[in-house]
């Protein structure tokens, strides 16, 4: 589960871990109303409107109702006093408040910028990066740390590998002091911003384990002129099997970011997630769903979506999958693939006869069945009348809906 | 012969809710030498299972089966009293990682653990202490291990077994069906089938099972089925070209899934630009693996590596 920049800095802050001071705003007024208490609070008469969306690369981002307008905007009052600064926030939120913001992470059709933050003005010194991540191939946690912040860290890697460091975190014994002293001499970091930087990263690195975050990355992470070291943007993502054990974090979903399909999927512990192709697919198994999904590109489709109705559904969780599949417009046939092991083959007939009975269906389907009570269920389906086409085996099903589907 | 399980094979099932008592009652008709239960809350009680047996009928196999387990408050003490070496773990998400540690500590040799949703942070965890301990893991989110007419552990279909020729190593349940159906129908069997399981971090990975499979003498050939994310499918291809002596056939999914979405497995994720499906299939053809184009070919295809 993914956070806005804004909340992730609430959980490093309430740990101790040093962010810029500012106010999040979901209207325009309050956008402004953030400007004056801001400035006389850090002496600092610069502020930065922040747009709050779940993607990345914000700041080169553009607005699609103002192409004029970035996704961060830095306002300094100067000479002018507060309230020209309180001004150019107002034109810049009214502008930003509720538009598409484009980034190279959003995709071309952008996402809604519903909240803004107002972040105090920071006089940087040097940028970093930092983050904590798990390593699958040793299977800890590990801090990644580079001298090249605000730049994508691929990017880094890619090119020079050798400004990448690293240092694992021994589950038994979190990071070590030494391992952060290490990480803060070749990050070059001296005077007070050395110690500052050590206790940054071993208070960083106790709270990405202790909170279950998959991913905590501060880019960047700048060292002020006057030796500070802070966290200038903040990027945390959760893993959702763990947020049972945080119910702060879990209260800090927001289903705006969301498609609505997948959140309605969800609902029915169903895994879901919505593409752009054609040929809707329902699976047992997130493999074998994957694996559905490439098959209808193999033999020349596009897949609508990927679903995994799991092991256990019933025949209620299968109709309510189905149901989520013939409400996409693009939708032009179904493929429903069941390898029945605990999932049984008449649970998924019972729940494709259901779902059909209650809103009908007007593209083609094509079922293919196997495994477990294979036969109730061909008979169930062959018995219902519905007006469907049976399979072989996967490739013949996904031949078989392409045809009809007509592409 | 087999890795890992055998009909000798003494099993502990952890973890005696409603999963655990229905595939329990599963794993017995299948043969499985089920020799107890760990669940702390039901401790002193029995569990009594009886049925007709998956081979009922065939000559010199019982027909029915009437099992009576008792159920211990710890893995120690069930494995004091039954000799049980490996134990299946069906415990909660929240609590399994403890089951795990618990098994380990009471000196199981093999623990596989079919429960799905373990926070990764608990998985670490259990990983730093199997450091320690000489308990092989399986799993976790696995449908578990099968040696055909042997012993069953797991959640898998029995049926669509066979014995025979093939290994069978994957991350996914179904496509794993896929496979061990297929080369049931081709007559080739199976040895030995094991999931290792969705997650990103997991007790045994693929090069620990074509190693198992290249020291057994019964297997002839293994399949192996990877999905994107991670890179444990790479480095198993490096493992192939150095070391392995037996033909490979693969498949990968997950060719068509987006970045950056995980596709229902906590582990099937592509992350900054890493763990595609084009990397792990071209990782596999350099190290002389037949990878299947599609789940349907991949008895052909283990055929096709076998010349």
């Amino acid at each position: 589960m993914k956070v806005h920049e804004y909340q992730a800095k609430e959980l490093m802050k309430a740990r101790g871990i040093p962010v810029p001071l500012g106010r999040v705003a979901t209207s325009v007024d309050a956008a402004v109303a953030a400007v004056r208490p801001l400035i006389e609070e850090t002496g600092n008469p610069i502020v930065v409107v922040k747009s709050q969306i779940h993607a990345g690369g914000r700041g080169k981002g553009r607005f699609k109702e103002h192409p004029d307008v970035g996704g961060v905007n830095v306002v300094a009052s100067g000479l002018e006093g507060i309230q020209a600064a309180e001004e150019t926030v107002r034109e810049l939120a009214q502008k930003m408040l509720h538009s598409t913001l484009v980034t190279v992470q959003t995709g071309p059709e952008g996402k809604q910028v519903n909240r803004l933050y107002i972040e105090q003005g920071i006089d940087i010194e040097r940028e970093l990066y930092l983050s904590v991540l798990l390593d699958r191939a040793t299977s800890r946690n590990i801090v990644m740390a580079s001298t090249e912040g605000g730049t994508e860290i691929e990017e880094v890697a890619a090119e020079t590998p050798e400004k990448i460091l690293k240092a694992e975190i021994d589950p038994a014994f979190g990071l070590l002091d030494f391992q952060a002293r290490q990480l803060a001499y070749d990050l070059g970091l001296d005077g007070p911003a050395f110690a500052n930087g050590v206790k940054f990263l071993k208070v960083l690195a106790k709270a990405a384990v202790e909170l279950d975050a998959d991913l905590v990355e501060i880019n960047p992470l700048v060292v002020t002129k006057d030796g500070q070291v802070m966290a200038l943007d903040g990027k945390m993502s959760f893993e959702a099997n763990a947020l049972y054990r945080h119910p702060d974090v879990a209260e800090m979903r927001d289903v705006t970011e969301e498609d609505p399909a997948e959140i309605e999927a969800s609902e029915y512990d169903l895994s879901f997630i919505k593409l752009d192709g054609t040929v809707g697919c329902m699976v047992n198994g997130a493999g074998l769903a994957m694996a559905t999904m490439d098959i209808i590109k193999y033999v020349g489709g596009e897949p609508a979506n990927f679903l995994d109705v799991g092991g256990g559904a019933t025949a209620e969780k299968v109709a309510a999958a189905f149901k989520i599949i013939t409400k996409d417009p693009n939708v032009k046939g179904i493929f429903v693939n069941i390898f029945g092991g605990i999932m049984r083959c008449d649970t998924i007939a019972a729940g494709v006869i259901e779902a059909v009975q209650e809103v009908g269906l007007e593209v083609p389907l094509v079922v293919r069945l196997e495994g477990t009570n294979v036969e109730i269920g061909k008979r169930m389906l062959d018995e219902s009348g519905l007006d469907l086409v049976s399979a072989t085996d996967m490739k013949d099903g996904a031949q078989k809906i392409l045809e009809l589907v007509g592409e | 012969m087999s890795v890992l399980i055998n009909q000798h094979t003494k099993v502990l099932v952890q973890g005696m809710g409603k999963t655990g008592t229905f595939h329990t009652d599963k794993a017995i008709a299948y043969g499985t030498q089920m020799v107890g239960a760990v669940h702390p809350s039901r401790a002193g009680e029995t569990e009594r299972y009886e049925g007709d047996t998956d081979h009922s009928g065939v000559p010199g196999r019982d027909d029915r089966y009437d099992v009576t387990l008792p159920i211990f408050r710890t893995v120690a003490e069930a494995v004091a009293e039954t000799g049980a070496t490996a134990s299946v773990v069906y415990v909660p998400p929240p609590f399994a990682a403890d089951a795990i540690m618990e098994g380990a500590a009471a000196g199981l040799e093999l623990i596989i653990c079919v429960t799905e949703g373990i926070p990764v942070a608990d998985m670490v965890v259990v990983k730093r202490y199997l450091e320690d301990h000489a308990t092989r893991l399986v799993g976790p989110n696995c449908p578990g291990v099968i040696t055909p007419a042997e012993c069953k552990i797991g959640i898998m279909p029995g049926y669509i077994h066979s014995p025979g020729r093939i290994g069978v190593v994957s991350r996914s349940g179904t496509l794993t069906y896929e496979a061990v159906f297929q080369l049931t129908n081709n007559g080739l069997g199976q040895t030995t089938a094991i999931g290792i399981g969705g997650d990103p971090v997991n007790g045994t990975n693929f090069i620990d099972c074509l190693s198992m499979f290249n020291d057994d003498p019964a297997t002839e050939g293994v399949i192996m089925i990877g999905e994107i994310g991670g890179s444990a499918e790479e480095e198993a291809a490096e493992w192939i070209t150095a070391n392995m002596t037996k033909p490979v056939a693969g498949f990968i999914a997950g060719t068509t899934a987006p970045p950056g979405k995980r596709m229902g497995h906590a582990g099937a994720i592509i992350s900054g630009g890493k763990g595609t499906a084009a990397d792990k299939i071209a990782a596999l053809n350099a190290a002389g693996v037949v990878v299947a184009p599609t789940p349907t070919d991949m008895g052909q295809a283990m055929l096709d590596a076998m010349g």
